[in-house]
């Protein structure tokens, strides 16, 4: 039977050539390991930006008796309750009231209270809550939409500062982005180099076997039948990487992730075990797609008719 | 069964021909010596007949097959109609004899119990019947040439190349492994044998083609061999 010819060639190869069959498991297993840790820290990258867009909000000062010299809008001295109703207006009626889910009223005195939580060197304790303006908060649908409100907004009468909580977190996603990126261009290279140590294994293992392929050819074994026991060898070895791959990539969310991350930052969502075996299938074609392509292409420079 | 037309092969350019516009001729049964000193063109024109190499002018018929012009998808078809047996026996030294034959039909998917029957008919016409279970470096020269006839006629191939079968071998295993092709050839097997041993070719008086220097000289009926004086 051809498949139990085929079977015992493949099998018998991995034997034979145990080394070389160890060497195509490794580097299919760094490189793997290398494409699942870029994959999830793009998926740990995205959740974060998600949590903070979904938390972030648009603070809209209104004037205080201290910004009255200092901000044009606020030359009349504090914000009065009609110049506030006009604002709350504009913002729950007007044009940019598509774009606001819920607006937060914090009173001045509230808000003086938050500032002197805050205060160390007591700058805060020597004025009064009269010096500052009430604070609206307003949550958005999208915070890209920032723009739409200070527009709506920042030149009113009352209005001292409209300000976007996303600047604050601006620089935190640059960085993140950069170190997915490195990870991306890590597991390029990694790839690379399975290729080419793969297409080296493949030759060898080709050229250890020439006398059976050779015999092969001679007799009119069809080029699948001579070149398929190189693919299967070269897709097993790689399937067994990528299995390796999936594993410690799965410990590793469990015990970094799960388990040490999870309580050391807390205000984040963070990807969990489930996410590992959702890329794990992908991992798996990767790897056997990457076998299976490569020695193809050597094979057809080493055993065609 | 096999037609050589006006078949010249360069294999670099600038070099001389290994073959030089030779054309041949040969029936269904027919026993053919194609003899000639070392270099004089021999394999190449065997290699032409199995699509191992392409002539670089002429055309190759073998067994109603353009050869030259088949596409690669049809050589495996091409080499089962034809069995090849080289000096160098060419067997697996992992495998038994048996295996070493089974391992022929194997590859082209012939089912086991089809093995099982044809392997042991095969190893009893070669004349290695009890020796199955051996392996090769267990077997003598010229039963490791019976092995690698035997994997080459298991088939049953309506044609046999040989290129040399008796060059490893000493003259009086040689004129076994003669014996055997000529059983073989009875069958109605066409057999081509290559080989540049004079001996041989004036004991068994069958139609000689002689190659020189890439250039058919000679195609006698009944032909004898003398070999040129350099060898
Ligand atoms: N693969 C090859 N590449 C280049 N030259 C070759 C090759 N095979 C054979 N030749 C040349 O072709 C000529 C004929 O060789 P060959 O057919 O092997 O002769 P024979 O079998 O009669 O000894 C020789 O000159 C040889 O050097
Ligand atoms: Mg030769």
């Amino acid at each position: 039977m051809r498949l139990r010819l085929i079977l015992s060639e493949t099998f018998g190869g991995l034997r034979r050539n145990a080394t070389m069959a160890a060497s195509v498991v490794l580097v299919t297993f760094v490189s793997m390991l290398f494409v699942g840790s870029a994959l999830l820290a793009q998926q740990q990258v995205t959740l974060i930006e998600e949590d903070i867009a979904s938390q972030v909000e648009v603070d809209v000062y209104l004037c205080g008796e201290v910004d009255t010299t200092l901000v044009a809008n606020c030359a009349g001295g504090g914000v009065t309750d009609e110049q506030e109703s006009v604002i709350t207006d504009v913002l729950e009626n007007g044009v940019v009231s598509d774009y606001v889910v819920d607006i937060v009223r914090v009173s001045r005195e509230e808000f003086y209270a938050l500032l002197l939580d805050h205060d160390t060197i007591g700058v805060i304790a020597s004025s009064s809550a009269e010096d500052f303006g009430p604070v609206l908060r307003i949550q958005l649908t999208d915070p890209s939409y920032f723009a739409y409100i200070e527009d709506a907004v920042g030149g009113l009468d009352g209005v001292a500062d409209v300000t976007d909580q996303a600047d604050a977190f601006a620089a935190l996603f640059a960085v993140l982005r950069v170190l997915t990126i490195g990870s991306i261009a890590l597991a390029a290279v990694m790839l690379l180099t399975a290729v080419l140590l793969i297409t080296t294994t493949i030759r060898l293992s080709a050229l250890s076997r020439r006398r059976e392929t050779t015999i092969m050819r001679m007799v009119g074994a069809s080029t699948f039948v001579i070149q398929l026991p190189f693919m299967l060898e070269g897709a097993i070895a790689a399937v067994l990487g990528a299995l390796l791959a999936v594993v410690v990539i799965y410990a590793g969310v469990v015990m970094v992730v799960e388990e040490w991350m999870r309580d050391l930052v807390t205000w984040v969502d963070y990807i969990s075990a489930p996410d590992v075996l959702m890329i794990a299938p992908w991992i798996l074609l990767a790897a056997v797609l990457l076998a299976a392509l490569t020695s193809f292409a050597t094979l057809r420079r080493y055993t065609r008719a | 069964m096999i037609t050589i037309d006006r078949v010249s092969k360069t294999y670099a350019a600038g070099h001389q021909p290994a073959l030089d516009d030779v054309s041949i001729q040969i029936d269904r049964g027919d026993f053919v010596f194609l003899v000639g000193s070392s270099g004089s063109g021999k394999s190449t024109l065997l290699k032409l007949m199995l699509r191992e190499e392409r002539p670089s002018r002429g055309d190759v018929f073998v067994a109603g097959r353009h050869v030259n012009k088949i596409p690669n998808w049809r050589v495996p078809g091409l080499r089962r109609d034809i069995g090849a047996v080289f000096q160098d026996f060419r067997l697996l030294p992992g495998k038994t004899v048996f295996d070493n034959v089974a391992f022929a039909l194997e590859v082209i998917g012939k089912r086991r119990h089809d093995i099982n029957t044809s392997v042991p008919e095969i190893l009893e016409l070669v004349g290695l019947e009890g020796k199955e279970r051996r392996y090769p470096h267990e077997l003598s020269g010229g039963e490791q040439q019976r092995v690698a006839v035997a994997r080459a006629f298991v088939n049953r191939p309506p044609i046999l190349l040989c290129d040399e079968p008796t060059g490893n071998l000493d003259p009086v295993t040689s004129v076994g492994i003669m014996r055997l092709l000529d059983r073989i050839n009875k069958t109605g097997t066409t057999v081509v044998m290559a080989t540049h041993d004079d001996e041989i070719v004036n004991q068994m008086r069958k139609r000689v083609i002689e190659l020189r220097g890439g250039e058919l000289i000679r195609d006698q009926v009944d032909g004898t061999y003398v070999r040129e004086a350099d060898e």
